[in-house]
């Protein structure tokens, strides 16, 4: 009995302490976004907005929301991240106000569905969170490797097979290499990582790298993780291991990053401003106050960090409720605004080119 | 069952001994529905001038009538409610998956890829999926049910009685873990020990073809199996030690008297016994097994292929699957999805059928030979 009684003194001492920990987390997380606490130069507005979709953008959303909040008393703002896929449907169906996605809307069903719920308008995408993505190994004590796209191409298509291979020796002339196989880890969830690492490797590899680009993994072999969190956790206890993964991920897991050879011909180490110059080379290729993104993943500018992913916000730009579009346009605006993007390089993001960022503000006013 | 003392106590104010009594009997009745019905055959002969007393039809033999109907109605009414539930989802999967399977341009049935998210040209076919979710979830039990019977044979018949209660209380606080957890223990902790069970099986026994593999190793089928096997051992556990503990004290007795020892006894009057109860227990272990999803959504593999080998890492099940494509699916990816889950719907739905013809089976012939 007594036995017992110490055993739930024990369990309310675990519980208080982990509750007091959970605290203390959630308070240095905001120490962060104190910096950026005074970021909302723009009108509050008050209400409601319910949002979701891409995991890829969720940590930036939770850092723009936790800012607006601070800012803005009388709004409420969720983001569920439960993937781009459910957040365009919960947008097409009018359930969320807008929704983050990994890609923009595909012309055909998906843009005319999407179309159909503003009335009067269409569904707008809106670039606004740009982040690398990092090349990581776990390879004992190898550290400062580098690639080039055909290499890293053959590495995950299950083409080469051991770390001492000729083709990763010609990219790391002075490294020590093991002869242990390597074992490419690649995500087992869907997700817009995937899709925008294939899609730099089919266009800076096409010869190498045969699976054209989707969020499911298409290649053969390999070993695959779940979630971000899963494909460090596996790199980082698994030796062998080489994985792409967002650079938050990579960075708080202290995982080895590779330098990747880009268009210009040289290895670049992976930096805000490395990754910023790739997609300041980006062109908008959709029409109007419609902004997809096309990426130059083979881009010549000195110094750019070629592999990059670019997530949307998806808007209507007319038709949105009354009593949501205030919030909608005061917090998009924020979003976009210089203070918005520069809260996010703290969280392993990019900020917005200049030339996109304008064209994306002035999407943002047009919204109705 | 307590509306009724109360009613009767209403409609004899005179009667206080009897109401009184009434009440308690009808308190104590509330387990077993002869005891409440007996008490009544007694109001009604204390009473022989009925009509007199259930003015407003209400006496007491139309009252039992009257309540007999009505709770005959609400026990119906729960059992179609449950047919109604199972016909309904099937049809929402059914017409959900219709459109995909439709677009579908390989065979559901023999395509072991999933791509149903490629607009121009979907492929998906459950067959890796549903081998995966078989296999994982027949290595688990081939794990956990031995260890399973071994607990509770323990518990039931080794086990000093307070160190019984103590044990049990644990194997059901394992029941209470919950599976993201096992997950996240399989995936952190467990892959690593199993990566090298996996090498020194491929070392030892690397003829079988379950252990042909020569690497990678970690995020197997085997992983997943290990993870699964803990997480149905409880449910296993708990129902077998019930049934061991129900075995008959005569039986067990004769078995001893006749000099058997602990182990004679066990084999000659327990288990037989329990056999019924076992199969049951097994494929309620079995239905955990073959539902479970983000468990193995965290240590499996995640790669599509039937194969023997079970140290490799990949395997993939139904459930798994689920959990980790409907986030970035568009329209045909979850009516794919959904697709899926019908199947494993049939899995087990013809499953429990055959537990169940399989325990009417036994339990006929048990009866048979008592």
């Amino acid at each position: 009995m007594k036995l017992q009684r110490h055993g739930a003194i024990a369990a309310l001492a675990i519980t208080a302490t982990l509750a007091m920990a959970a605290c203390g987390s959630d308070n240095t997380g905001s120490g962060d976004s104190k910096a950026a606490a005074k970021a909302p130069s723009t009108d509050c507005a008050k209400g409601s907005l319910t949002s979701q979709g891409s995991t890829a953008q969720k940590n930036a959303m939770d850092q723009w929301i936790k800012a607006y909040q601070q800012k803005c008393s009388g709004a409420q703002i969720t983001y569920d991240g439960t993937g781009s896929g459910a957040g365009v449907q919960a947008f097409t169906s009018g359930t969320a106000d807008f929704a983050g996605s990994d890609s923009a809307l595909k012309d055909g069903a998906e843009q005319t569905g999407a179309d159909k719920r503003c009335k009067g308008g269409e569904a707008l995408d809106l670039p606004m969170v740009t982040g690398p993505i990092a090349v990581v190994y776990n390879i004992g004590d190898v550290k400062g490797l580098q690639f080039k796209p055909a290499t890293l191409a053959k590495i995950f298509a299950g083409k080469i097979k051991t770390w001492n291979d000729p083709a990763i020796k010609a990219d790391n002339p002075s490294a020590k290499l093991p002869s242990t196989p390597i074992q490419p880890v690649h995500r087992a969830d869907a997700s817009g990582t995937s899709d925008n690492f294939t899609k730099y490797l089919s266009k800076t590899a096409a010869a190498d790298w045969t699976y054209d680009h989707a969020k499911e993994w298409k290649a053969p072999g390999g070993v695959a993780a779940k979630g971000s969190d899963g494909v460090s956790a596996k790199v980082k206890s698994t030796a062998g291991t080489i994985a792409y993964d967002e650079w938050s991920y990579a960075t708080t897991n202290g995982l080895n990053m590779a330098k990747i050879y880009n268009g210009a011909g040289a290895y670049t180490e992976l930096t805000a401003e490395a990754a910023g110059k790739t997609v300041d080379g980006a062109k908008v290729v959709g029409q109007g106050d419609n902004l997809k993104l096309d990426i130059d993943y083979n881009t010549k500018v000195a110094g750019a960090y070629p592999i990059v992913l670019v997530t949307y916000e998806i808007a209507c730009s007319k038709g949105n409720a009354a009593d949501k579009l205030p919030l909608l346009k005061s917090f998009l605006t924020y979003v976009s605004s210089d203070d918005g993007q520069a809260a996010l390089t703290s969280q392993g993001y990019a900020p917005l080119p200049k030339s996109v960022q304008t064209k994306v503000q002035a999407a943002v006013k047009g919204l109705a | 069952m307590t509306e009724s003392p109360t009613r009767s106590a209403a409609d004899q104010p005179g009667a206080d001994d009897r109401s009184a009594s009434a009440d308690k009997y009808g308190r104590q009745a509330s387990t077993g529905f002869t005891l409440s019905g007996a008490l009544r055959e007694n109001e009604a002969h204390d009473h022989p001038s009925g009509p007199d007393l259930g003015g407003g039809g209400g006496g007491l033999p139309p009252r039992r009538r009257g309540f007999e109907p009505l709770f005959r109605f609400f026990t119906t009414g729960a059992g179609i409610l449950v047919l109604v539930i199972i016909v309904a989802i099937a049809a929402f999967l059914i017409t959900k998956a219709i459109p995909a399977l439709s677009a579908n341009k390989a065979n559901f049935f023999t395509y072991e890829q999933w791509f149903p998210n490629d607009p121009s040209n979907p492929r998906f076919g459950i067959a890796a999926l549903a081998y995966g979710t078989l296999l994982t979830a027949v290595i688990a039990l081939i794990l956990a049910v031995p260890v399973a019977l071994g607990i509770a044979l323990f518990l039931s018949h080794y086990a000093p009685r307070r160190i019984a209660t103590g044990l049990g209380f644990v194997i059901d606080l394992l029941a209470a873990v919950p599976s993201v957890i096992f997950g996240l223990w399989g995936r952190d902790y467990l892959a690593g020990p199993i990566g090298d069970l996996s090498a020194w099986l491929h070392q030892y026994v690397g003829w079988l073809p379950l252990f042909g593999s020569g690497g990678p190793y970690g995020n197997s089928i085997l992983l997943g199996s290990v993870v699964l096997a803990i997480m149905v051992l409880p449910i296993t556990t708990a129902l077998c030690r019930d049934v061991f503990v129900q075995t008959p004290t005569q039986n067990e007795e004769a078995a001893l008297a006749l000099g058997a020892t602990r182990w004679e006894m066990i084999r000659t009057a327990v288990l037989p016994y329990g056999k019924p109860g076992v199969i049951a227990a097994v494929m309620l272990g079995l239905g955990r097994a073959l539902g479970e999803t983000i468990a193995l959504a965290m240590t499996l593999g995640a790669t599509f292929g039937v194969s023997v080998d079970i140290i490799h890492t990949g395997g993939n099940s139904i459930a798994a699957n689920i959990a980790n494509a409907f986030g970035e699916a568009n329209e045909t990816g979850r009516g794919a999805l959904i697709a899926s889950g019908l199947v494993l719907f049939a899995i087990t739905l013809i499953v429990n059928v055959t537990a169940r013809a399989i325990i009417y089976r036994r339990r006929e012939f048990a009866g048979g030979t008592s």
